[in-house]
């Protein structure tokens, strides 16, 4: 019955962020730039749980608490903005997206 | 043998996090990233983290994935969107996402009959958590309503449809 060391969990964590963070800089799909957050997130409540457990403290568990309400509301806007920006510019193209200072013809800003 | 379970857990998450970020089909990517999550969620369950699993679960791999599933449906509209489904959903595209999580369940399977509750590290349980969230993190609880409440106008705000504005 040996409790699983931190430093795996740490390092385990950290890839998880590495992954997420190279999908947010290589991918141009602004869904899956989402998701790739969401693993940043998921990632950082990993190593938040760990600690947790390590020191056999609750506050690891409530800053996951608050990480996964913060993952929930920022995915709520996210996927919100996603949304319109389809429907603005009909493209998921995030590299498509740096005219927006100049709105196309036709659309304004609410 | 909770040390090898750990390790092909983790082995598990990194996979399917990989295939999140190499996936070209968002809905592929999701598929893989629910897998992810799971893992994740077997991960704070072997942690000792059981109140925190279960959110994982229901939270991340149900609420929040049933958001990207929807909104990925309604970006699809029109015939055009069901033949590429048709080309995409071809049969073996699930065998990836299914292989994880078979291996997932028989993980589950033999941790839950083999091993007795609470073996690794310190258990933290659901009480001490609800007892800490409510005592010194009460202020930090209601910055987290607060929070929800702008996200849920942010939302509806963004989410409405576009009637009355021409579209482009």
């Amino acid at each position: 019955m040996t409790p699983i060391p931190m430093e795996h969990v740490l390092i385990v964590a950290s890839l998880l962020f590495a992954v997420g963070m190279v999908g947010l800089l290589v991918r141009r799909n602004l869904i899956v730039m989402l998701m790739s957050i969401e693993i940043m997130l998921n990632a950082a409540g990993l190593a938040f749980i760990a600690g947790g457990s390590r020191w056999g403290q609750p506050d690891g568990q409530v800053m996951f608490l608050l990480i996964l309400t913060l993952a929930a509301a920022e995915i709520g806007v996210g996927l919100g903005l996603v949304m319109q920006i389809y429907h603005r510019y009909k493209s998921l193209d995030a590299d498509a997206l740096n005219q927006m200072r100049e709105l196309p013809e036709g659309g304004e800003a609410s | 043998m909770e040390l090898t379970i750990f390790y092909i857990t983790a082995l598990i998450a990194l996979v399917s996090t990989t295939m999140v970020v190499i996936q070209f089909n968002a809905v592929h990517g999701l598929l893989y990233l629910i897998v992810s999550l799971l893992a994740s969620g077997f991960i704070f369950y072997l942690l000792g983290a059981y109140f925190a699993a279960v959110l994982e679960v229901i939270i991340y791999a149900g609420a929040i994935m049933v958001l990207f599933v929807f909104v990925i449906m309604m970006l699809n509209q029109g015939k055009a969107t069901v033949e590429q489904e048709k080309r995409w959903l071809y049969p073996g595209i699930w065998r990836g996402p299914v292989i994880l999580t078979a291996l997932l369940l028989a993980e589950l399977l033999y941790t839950l009959t083999t091993t007795p509750v609470g073996f690794a590290g310190h258990v933290v349980d659901s009480k001490h958590v609800g007892i800490t969230l409510f005592g010194p993190y009460l202020l930090t609880v209601e910055a987290a309503s607060m929070l929800l409440l702008a996200g849920l106008v942010g939302a509806y705000h963004l989410g409405r449809p576009l009637s009355g504005r021409s579209a482009p």
